[in-house]
């Protein structure tokens, strides 16, 4: 065997551009899988640590206000194991040298410092002082952001009075793993804060002493989370229960499971892809390798070599390959798996990344790449081995031609020689042609489907700050208001429009479904806050009945004209019975829309207003901030437009390295392919290059020939890689769809472009190095050797 | 068909190539092989010669370089008073493409191209070229001219790499071994067609061979030897290939 193991090294070494181009293929498919699947551990492995350690609850309510003592009631109800309460504040922040809104959740924790549940991660400073009613301890996002340190100070308005706070610590906290103001498309780290402080203090301010307005339940084992749920609503109802939800619904909890769904999905989807050409790929290399070592065969049957041992031989060959391409796979997704860790890490917040890669990953990832590999070349080793001695001896009969179709219907005409030869080529082998145009479709579907989400997430973003919200702010109010509050933000300088409208949480139910969310009142003709229907073309809000959201629709059944029972959340909690006058086109959330004046009808609550959309003049934003940070009832105020440029800036390293990685793993395959085809139909057709090198054909005749063909099956292959792409991309947005946002399947030319491009130049590059070694025929050998 | 293109010119048959003390080494890593060690021959217009010798005797190399397919290494050769020695690449691809035509042991037929378009292969590249079907009637073949390679036996193979370097009207006609892969009757049907040719359009014809019977049909026989000309022998009356055997 010593002899024919030093054959297979010289054979692959002789090969090793080739074995090269598919080790990387190998490689990508293997470094994307362990890539996403790593990342996804590592982060499930962090957030279940950090939950544990840190005693993330596992039920939330949030009330109106209830005295302490319901809390022991709590404890009363079957499946509860622990209960904290809490006193949650939404404040206004005035930051030195950051003239723009910045809101805040202020959060209680126990005099003592120390919560029972979602225990804080103290990283800097120390906990709050109980006796000192102006420390805080904030977000390490935020302080990031900010530059904040322990002893730094932030102004503040709480229930309505300016408050100079001082920073005495960062923190982290299970719950705001991912920092998103509710509503919110992105984290914004510069623009909303999560804030502790001592319930003291802060139940005084909010006139909470002895009572709470928020509670925490862990579950006892096995008790479920549904029967807590609706103990708690009936016990708190009468409190001003806002309807309590699991920790599959809490927003952080929530966005950290959609990320992992999105990075399961794509480690089904890309590694496969990548396996599967680099089946093809060894299955093209291998049988190639097999034919023209027929005579060898045939010599070492001749010596008594059984069948086994030559199928060993070339399996030796394959795996060698695939190994060293897992190997490299492997080592690339560890350092992949890691930098996107870190992207991550930017984005959730967690006091530590535990970076690992499961053995049982890297073992999977093998083993694939090597059973398929096998199967792609099972049958040319197999014919290999079968191969009887003195057949193997004879060359392989001559390849026959036909004419091709193009010249039965009678283009034949108009063809010169060399294009007769490349279009021969071609159809003479169908099944390789169609193999080759089908990997090179693969690549530039790959880099679709790789920098798809960067298209859908500009078309949500236009959709929703560009179509749906129009208006330059958006004001809360602390309660509902009357309408004169309306004026009072009219009346402010460099205020140019205004429009109110009614925010209702509540419960939507149709049959034996529901959804909680809100109930959004707004102006007939509202120019700031439009709906939009299937067709994206704005659309009013009727007079009557209530419009839903597309996905809700079909999330509850229900269809326009059908009863849907709105159960209220706040206020004397009415329960409304309203027809469903239609579905409107929403990417982001799920809401139901009404009349202003209907939605204040049905509630009984004369005009009220839970805030107003403004349009301003840009000269006077920053003392419309001003302004909005003194006023009592305002609660925050959010800009579209720093929505906009911070959810860019949030995204923008994400989106970018997915785009990067998306065109070297594409640029791979194309390469890979089109650089083994053409060094195959190089060693193929040497023979016959060189002879009309011979001939008097110059280096660029035969080299259109020659590379006139590969430039055929590149271009062909552009258009199904795009229907391709566009179908996984379509795969992946279905699979993501959720309550929280649906993607559209949108693909900007420029992707499509870019995709295209990278196909081009890879064809191009391996056409070049392949053309290096064309330049350099060996005209006088080619004559002296029969085929 | 200019027949008397190049045979009845002045006084005397017209030099096509000449040849001055022409040497080829090949280097094979520290070994240097001497292929020629210099060779000072004329060819004439509208000759036919034959170049005989044993395998290693260089007559193959002599042809490349005659060809334009290989570079001399020292000495001098000229093509029509053109020195072939000082041309580039593209010279010598112009040269091949303009004025040579190649036979060669194995045909070298294009596998996707049928007769004709093998033989219009190098017609669509040629100044002024025959027609490929006169090209195919010259070797006899005008009834094959739509079979592909694979259907032709490898004598019909042959006259059709016959047709195709006639095909462009060349001005000398360069075979190496037109036999050596076929049996002796298909052989004199190949010889047939080159003779014909050389007869009938007048091109200088040089033919490589080892087998000395062959050497019969020629107008002069170059005997090589380890890279030397050994002998020239000119035969007073041609044979026809039909009274050849071996």
């Amino acid at each position: 065997m010593k002899a024919l193991d030093h054959k297979l090294w010289r054979d692959l070494w002789k090969m090793k551009g080739q074995a090269l181009a598919i080790c990387l293929v190998i490689a990508s498919g293997v470094c994307t899988y362990v890539m996403l699947i790593s990342t996804m551990q590592s982060l499930n492995v962090t957030r279940d640590m950090f939950y544990g350690d840190y005693g993330f609850s596992d039920v939330f309510a949030p009330l109106k206000r209830a005295p302490e003592n319901v809390a022991r009631r709590v404890t009363e109800i079957p499946g509860v194991s622990q209960v904290e309460t809490r006193v949650v504040a939404n404040v206004k922040l005035d930051v030195r040298g950051f003239p723009e809104p910045v809101n805040a959740r202020l959060q209680s924790i126990p005099d003592d410092g120390k919560p029972v549940l979602n225990r804080l991660f103290i990283r800097r400073g120390r906990s709050v002082d109980p006796a000192k009613d102006n420390e805080v301890i904030v977000s390490e996002a935020f302080a990031d952001a900010h530059r904040f340190s322990p002893g730094d100070s932030l102004g503040a308005v709480i229930n309505g009075r300016w408050k100079t706070l001082v920073i005495v610590g960062i923190a982290l906290s299970p719950e705001f793993v991912l920092q998103t103001r509710p509503g919110a498309i992105s984290p914004d780290y510069k623009r909303y804060a999560i804030l502790w402080m001592g319930r003291t203090p802060l139940g005084t301010a909010y006139n909470m002493k002895g009572a709470f307005n928020d509670l925490v339940v862990t579950l006892s084992p096995g008790a479920r989370a549904e029967d807590v749920i609706s103990g708690l609503d009936n016990l708190l109802e009468r409190y001003g229960g806002l309807g309590a939800y699991s920790r599959e619904n809490q927003i952080s909890h929530r966005f950290l499971t959609e990320e992992f769904k999105q990075l399961q999905r794509s480690a089904q989807i890309f590694p496969v892809i990548f396996i599967a050409v680099a089946g093809f790929l060894l299955n093209v290399v291998i049988s190639r390798t097999v034919s023209t070592q027929r005579d060898q065969i045939a010599a070492l049957k001749a010596f008594g070599y059984d069948n086994l041992s030559i199928g060993i031989h070339y399996v030796k060959m394959v795996l060698l390959i695939v190994l060293i391409g897992v190997a490299i796979g492997i080592g690339a997704g560890i350092w992949l798996g890691r930098g996107l860790g870190r992207i991550y890490m930017e984005f959730y917040r967690f006091p530590y990344l535990m970076y690992e890669l499961k053995p049982s990953v890297a073992i999977t990832a093998g083993m694939i790449s090597i059973f398929s590999a096998l199967a792609g070349t099972l049958f040319s080793v197999r014919a290999a081995s079968l191969l009887p001695p003195a057949e193997a001896m004879r060359p392989e009969p001559p390849a026959r031609f036909r004419r091709t179709v193009l010249e039965h219907i009678g283009l034949g005409r108009v063809l010169s020689q060399p294009t007769r030869i490349i279009l021969r080529n071609m159809e003479r082998r169908p099944v390789k042609t169609m193999l080759t145009v089908t990997g090179i479709s693969l690549s530039s579907a790959v880099m679709i489907a790789g920098m798809f989400s960067k298209d859908a997430v500009d078309f949500m973003v236009d959709v929703q700050f560009r179509l749906h919200h129009r208006e330059d702010m958006s004001v809360t109010f602390v309660d509902p208001a009357s309408k004169k509050a309306l004026y009072e933000l009219k009346r402010m300088r460099g205020v140019v429009y205004a429009e109110p409208f009614r925010s209702v949480p509540c419960r939507l139910r149709f049959g034996h479904r529901s959804y909680r969310t809100s109930v959004e009142g707004i102006e007939q003709g509202s120019r700031l806050y439009r709906l939009l229907d299937m067709s994206l073309q704005a659309i009013d809000v009727p007079r009557s009945g209530i419009i839903l959201t597309d996905y809700l629709g079909s999330m509850l059944g229900i269809r326009g004209g059908d009863m849907l029972t709105v159960e209220v959340l706040e206020g004397n909690r009415p329960e409304i019975r309203v027809p469903v006058a239609g579905l409107v086109k929403q990417y982001i959330g799920l809401m139901g829309f009404m009349d202003l004046s209907e939605l204040n009808k049905v509630m009984k609550e004369g005009n009220a207003i839970s805030g107003a959309y403004l349009s301003v003049d840009e000269k006077y934003r920053p003392e419309i901030y001003r302004r909005l940070v003194e006023m009592p009832r305002v609660a925050g105020a959010v800009v579209r437009k720093d929505e906009i440029r911070n959810f860019y800036e949030t995204q923008a390293e994400a989106l970018l390295f997915f785009t990067f990685v998306a065109s070297v793993l594409g640029g791979i395959i194309a390469f890979g392919v089109v650089y083994n085809s053409a060094r195959i139909s190089l060693a193929e057709r040497s023979r016959e290059l060189a002879s009309l090198r011979v001939l008097g054909y110059t280096r660029g005749e035969i080299s259109y020939i020659f590379l006139g063909e590969l430039a055929c099956l590149t271009l062909v292959s552009i258009p199904p890689g795009f229907v391709i792409g566009k179908g996984i991309c379509i795969y992946v947005a279905k699979a993501l769809e959720s309550d929280l946002f649906r993607i559209p399947v949108i693909i900007g030319n420029g992707t499509y472009a870019l995709a295209a491009a990278v196909v081009l130049v890879s064809a191009c590059l391996s056409g070049l190095i392949v053309r290096h070694r064309l330049d350099h025929l060996d005209l006088v050998a080619v004559l002296k050797t029969k085929e | 068909m200019d027949i008397t293109r190049l045979q009845n010119d002045s006084s005397g048959p017209r030099i096509v190539f000449r040849t001055r003390c022409l040497t080829k080494v090949y280097e094979m890593g520290a070994l240097k092989v001497h292929a020629l060690r210099g060779i000072d021959l004329e060819f004439y217009a509208g000759e036919l010669v034959v170049l005989l010798g044993p395998s290693g005797s260089g007559k193959s190399t002599l042809l490349n370089i005659l060809g334009g397919l290989d570079t001399a290494s020292g000495g001098q050769v000229t093509y029509l008073g053109k020195d072939l020695t000082r041309a580039g690449d593209r010279e010598l691809t112009e040269y091949r493409r303009y004025h040579v035509g190649f036979v060669f042991q194995f045909y070298n037929l294009i596998p996707s191209l049928t007769a004709i378009e093998n033989v219009a292969v190098v017609t669509e590249i040629a100044n002024k070229p025959m027609k490929p079907e006169d090209a195919l009637a010259v070797v006899g073949l005008a009834d094959r001219q739509d079979h592909f390679p694979s259907q032709l036996s490898g004598g019909e193979q042959q006259r059709v790499a016959i047709a195709r370097a006639i095909s462009k009207n060349p001005d000398v006609l360069l075979c190496d071994e037109p036999t050596g892969a076929l049996d002796s009757a298909t052989g004199v049907v190949v010889l047939e067609a080159l003779e014909r040719v050389n007869r009938e359009l007048g091109t200088t014809t040089v033919i490589i061979t080892h087998n000395v019977d062959i050497a019969g049909m020629a107008d002069r026989v170059v005997h090589l030897s380890n890279g030397l000309v050994t002998t020239i022998h000119k035969n007073t009356s041609r044979k026809s290939p039909a009274d050849l055997h071996w």
